[in-house]
């Protein structure tokens, strides 16, 4: 195995994750194609971390960086929904463009 | 072996990645990021980064159990299991997705890696630590912060009475107004 066999999947992740956010209309669903691009972040960062600098710990803390924002990325995110849902009765994203306003 | 576990785990991971948006439920859907996000620890335990993988595999089964009740609270359908599509532009998305994921297999194809440099710590766990509770305490003190604001943050936003609901429009009334009374000073 190398590190551009690693890559290749966590870019697809990525890839497929960034799909997701550009189309879904549903809060959720968008923040399900967040969870799957920081997914293909963590696979890549620790196959760097293995391939090119295993002695490095930074590596790891790089993936403890994501796995941290990929929970306060649903937290806050749900949090918000609430929040919309609750005053708006929405949980759609075109329904919540009056927001930019 | 590894090679056997390591194309199960990336095809999997992949696949099941593309699955969360073909399902046309909700449930499904959670399911299949579970999956995917499954194989995606697995994969870091593969890398030799066992901790880490295990907190992977942990966490996301939690977190995509309460995305699953959260689906079903906010889903117009009996617990979002019936056919749905809400997507928009979707052509276009999927035009710069491709392009996405061109120019990043180009790049992984081409780069010129560096050579592996050093050898990995007998106890990768052990050294992770020892670099969060040293060097790297700044960033372990960020993240602290970051996880603690965000409990502030979450709690505000989805609590129901807010400081205008308590205290008036202009936030000037001496007492807020509390269906219950109690508490400090009142």
């Amino acid at each position: 195995m190398s590190l551009e066999l690693f890559l290749l999947p966590a870019a697809a992740l990525f890839s497929v994750g960034l799909f997701g956010a550009l189309t879904q209309q549903s809060v959720v669903m968008l923040m399900m194609g967040l969870e799957l691009m920081l997914g293909g972040v963590i696979l890549a960062a620790a196959a760097a971390w293995h391939y090119i600098a295993p002695a490095a710990a930074e590596g790891q803390v790089l993936i403890v960086v994501a796995v941290t924002a990929m929970a306060l990325e649903m937290a806050i995110g749900f949090a918000v929904v609430t929040a919309l849902f609750r005053s708006r009765e929405i949980d759609m994203t075109d329904m919540a463009a009056e927001l930019k306003e | 072996m590894d090679v056997a576990v390591f194309w199960v785990l990336a095809v999997l991971a992949v696949v099941g990645g593309v699955m969360v948006f073909r399902f046309d439920s909700m449930a499904r859907a959670t399911f299949s990021l579970l999956g995917s996000l499954l194989c995606v620890g697995g994969l870091v335990v593969l890398l030799g980064l066992d901790y880490l993988g295990i907190v992977i595999v942990l966490m996301m089964t939690i977190e995509m159990a309460i995305m699953a009740v959260f689906m079903v609270m906010y889903m117009m359908n009996p617990a979002g299991l019936m056919p749905m599509t809400m997507i928009h532009n979707k052509k276009g998305a999927a035009v710069v997705c491709g392009l996405v994921f061109a120019l990043l297999a180009a790049g992984i194809l081409l780069a010129p890696w560096p050579a592996r440099r050093g050898k990995a710590p007998a106890d990768p766990t052990m050294e992770l630590g020892m670099s969060l509770m040293g060097p790297q305490m700044l960033t372990m003190m960020t993240l602290g912060m970051a996880l603690f604001a965000t409990i502030v943050a979450t709690v505000v936003l989805a609590t129901r009475r807010g400081r205008y609901d308590r205290f008036g429009d202009d936030l000037r009334a001496r007492h807020a107004d509390d269906p219950v009374r109690g508490g400090v000073g009142r």
